[in-house]
């Protein structure tokens, strides 16, 4: 089991958990995730570490509530635990000095980006990181990306904080303002990768992307989680998860990650039934101040 | 009890396995195979001839004295066919279960060359559950040696050279990279092949002897073997990781939303019981119709869970004929007793899609055999103009596996072939002194059997290189 030493609300449905996990923290690197089973009974799922403390033993993951599993998992609180943490997976980030790196995360893709900026500040790069989210209380890390990043320009589509717009128009903006860009890396949204490499591809700058395919065991040994990448078959859980933005096939990922959209509708409703039937409303009531409370921030 | 003759003994016809019915097995996850009961045990056991020179022991990679255990259960002491049994075999209750008896002790039993050979694997599987029911474990804790060996996977391989290791003094740690431990006997391997609860009894088993196993650690990855041998302590590591990655043909439609790898589709079912979605969180796609690709045993445990799934038809589409299915004769059989349809000499060359990227079907060409190729097996060959389609919702690729990167590449000093696997001495050390390796990343796809055989003697040799003699184990 794997305790919870921290957890906190970021923002509406993501939550920051600190977790205990020794053999896991000791060896992080950014671009690394791990496979969590939150139960017994329960699925695996593959979750980037945002960031982690050899000292204390601790990492740091950072959920959004899109599916029962991950709700199951934001339910819990500090003293509680999860019955497996398996990892670090992937490839770690290539981390070199690219003279100028922006990184581009949307919603909790930049958890993704977070340990990313510190090791390629470290190494010598100027760094920007460009965050963006619905509204202003989407926008996650803010702070905490400013102490590795020269620049940090938060983005709201609905313009109630910081730059109104999409990543990828100041994205643009940036390049073009400074025009020293050497690389770009980028996690979030499907739609969202796909529009930053659609930017990038015709200035010819390297771009990676952090991929979310569906896994079972994170291993290789499924092949679930095959993404489509120069027109070769990899698997993201060991070739991956991040590959070369302008090559990966977007469309056919997209269309992957929908392959069990019915069954998770049922177990969501199923969730949501029992929480509703169980003593549990009690604290799911809790769970919905919390959220509120985060939201409005 | 007076001694039967060889006439009589020869008289005796081969007892059936009691197996539940085709009909009721097709839909649910239950174990095909009863078990004999005990009269049809010594009935069986009193076919056996007690050869002098028994040829059947030769055929098992782990040399189980098997006219001994036979004897001792026509004497009805099933304690003593048990000590004789486990004292080669670690892991009985599953070898009896999912070896291939036929290929190996039964094929040079003296019987099969008139007739049909003594049940060999029955009467283990007999033995094994008697004694995990009737048997506390009686096993004395052996001197430690104070040497601590790290064994990587929980598979057949690796729990079987973690318990001779233990058997030997020595503290063993396995290390599991998924969450429960067994590895292809709990991901691999279905239900009404091998029940769980055997894997798990047998787990505990070893946990009662000392061997320590902490799930949840990817060898490669949450440490290196140098770690393992460096800051952590070990004295030597057993490798037994297992195959990995799972091949693709590489035809078109391989994407599509419904093709499974053999290893996801048997994942998600067993490891994570998407059979019992609603009560388990993994989903898998029932389809109404499947088609798997291959020939081996994971092909047939793919199409037969695919068919219990509500699989109708589940077809099984083999390039070759049915002479070179690789699969064990009783899968087969069961197979097809279960209303599987095999499709010989037939192979996919696409993979059909609907306009929402779901599986629709497999347009597959008829081959026809030709001159045999490297493996002495006839070469399939495409027959031109003879392309047609089988409709499916789901397809599955099971033709075999590649070995996995994630240690060997964070390994270096590592030898490994040109597949990408581990390279062993005939003491199965590695080019690592103290590393030593076994089962399917060496051997690239092969038989829980011949895993175990590799577990076993590499304890042997690995217990030599720790400077404990003879490598011979204390006997328990």
């Amino acid at each position: 089991m794997f305790t919870i030493e921290q957890a906190e609300w970021l923002a509406p449905k993501v939550r920051r958990l600190v977790v205990r996990a020794p053999r896991v923290s000791s060896h992080h690197k950014p671009g690394h995730f791990v496979i969590v089973r939150v139960h017994e009974g329960g699925e695996r799922i593959p979750l980037t570490i945002a960031d982690s403390d050899a000292a204390s033993g601790t990492i740091t993951l950072i959920v959004q509530i899109v599916g029962a599993t991950t709700e199951r998992l934001c339910s819990l609180s500090a003293g509680d635990s999860i019955a497996n943490v398996a990892g670090p997976l992937g490839r770690p980030t290539e981390i070199e000095n690219f003279g100028h790196a922006v990184l581009v995360g949307g919603g909790v893709g930049t958890a993704v980006i977070f340990p990313q900026a510190a090791k390629l500040r470290e190494v010598g790069n100027r760094v920007t990181a460009v965050i963006g989210g619905r509204s202003r209380e989407y926008v996650i890390l803010e702070k905490e990306l400013s102490s590795h990043c020269n620049h940090v320009y938060p983005c709201t589509d609905d313009g109630s904080y910081g730059y109104h717009g999409f990543v990828t128009a100041k994205l643009k903006e940036v390049i073009e303002e400074c025009g020293d860009v050497g690389v770009v890396l980028t996690a979030g949204p499907v739609p969202m990768m796909r529009a930053v490499a659609g930017v990038t591809r015709p200035l010819g700058i390297k771009t990676i992307v952090s991929l979310n395919p569906i896994m079972v065991d994170g291993t290789g040994m499924c092949g679930g989680c095959r993404v489509t990448v120069a027109g070769e078959m990899k698997f993201a859980c060991v070739d991956g998860p991040e590959f070369d933005a302008h090559t990966v096939d977007f469309a056919e990922l997209t269309d992957r990650l929908t392959t069990y959209r019915e069954q998770e509708a049922l177990a969501w409703n199923r969730l949501h039934e029992l929480t509703e039937r169980s003593d549990a409303s009690a604290s799911r009531c809790k769970m919905r101040e919390m959220e509120d409370a985060a939201a409005s921030r | 009890m007076p001694t039967m003759k060889p006439s009589e003994r020869m008289k005796i016809p081969r007892q059936a396995m009691p197996e539940r019915h085709a009909a009721e097995r097709a839909v649910c996850f239950q174990e095909v195979n009863c078990g004999y009961p005990p009269d049809a045990a010594a009935t069986e056991a009193n076919r056996c001839l007690q050869c002098k020179d028994a040829k059947c022991i030769g055929g098992c990679p782990v040399g189980v004295n098997i006219p001994a255990f036979v004897e001792a259960i026509a004497a009805n002491d099933l304690s003593a066919a048990a000590d004789i049994l486990l004292a080669d075999n670690v892991l009985p209750g599953i070898t009896g279960r999912v070896c291939p008896q036929e290929k190996q002790c039964e094929a040079l039993c003296v019987r099969a060359k008139k007739g049909t050979p003594v049940g060999v694997g029955y009467l283990e599987r007999f033995v094994a559950d008697w004694a995990r029911e009737h048997r506390k474990d009686l096993f004395e804790p052996p001197a430690a040696t104070g040497k601590r060996v790290a064994v990587v996977g929980s598979g057949p391989g690796g729990l079987t050279c973690a318990g001779e290791l233990a058997k030997r003094g020595h503290a063993v740690t396995v290390f599991e990279a998924l969450h429960i431990p067994g590895g292809v006997l709990v991901y691999g391997i279905p239900e009404f092949r091998l029940p769980k609860a055997i894997v798990h009894a047998e787990v505990e088993s070893l946990r009662r002897r000392g061997v320590e196993i902490v799930t949840d650690v990817v060898i490669g990855q949450t440490y290196t073997i140098h770690e393992l041998l460096g800051v952590e302590g070990f004295d030597s590591v057993f490798i037994a990781n297992g195959a990995g990655l799972p091949i693709f043909q590489g035809i078109p439609g391989e994407n599509l939303k419904g093709v499974y790898s053999a290893n996801e589709f048997l994942t998600r079912v067993n490891l994570m019981g998407a059979y019992r979605f609603g009560e388990t969180d993994t989903p898998i796609i029932k389809a109404s119709e499947t088609v798997v690709c291959g020939g081996g045993n994971t092909a047939m445990d793919a199409v037969r869970t695919a068919r219990r799934l509500g699989g109708d038809p589940a077809t099984l589409a083999y390039r070759r004929s049915r002479e070179e299915m690789p699969a064990r004769a009783e899968e087969v059989k069961h197979a097809e007793e279960e209303g599987v349809v095999f499709r010989f000499l037939c192979s996919p060359l696409e993979v059909l899609g609907d306009e929402k990227g779901w599986v629709r079907g497999v347009r597959c060409i008829q081959m026809e055999l030709g001159e045999p190729d490297a493996s002495g097996r006839r070469r399939p060959v495409p027959v031109p103009g003879s392309e047609f389609e089988i409709p499916c919702q789901v397809f599955i690729q099971a033709i075999g596996t590649k070995a996995n990167p994630l240690l060997t590449q964070t390994t270096p000093g590592l030898n490994t072939n040109k597949w990408g696997n581990i390279i062993v001495d005939a003491d199965h050390m590695t080019s690592i002194p103290g590393v030593f390796a076994g089962g399917d990343i060496v051997r690239g796809g092969a038989t829980v059997i011949l895993a175990m055989g590799d577990g076993k003697s590499a304890a042997a040799a690995m217990d030599r290189y720790l400077g404990n003699g003879s490598g011979d184990a204390a006997s328990t």
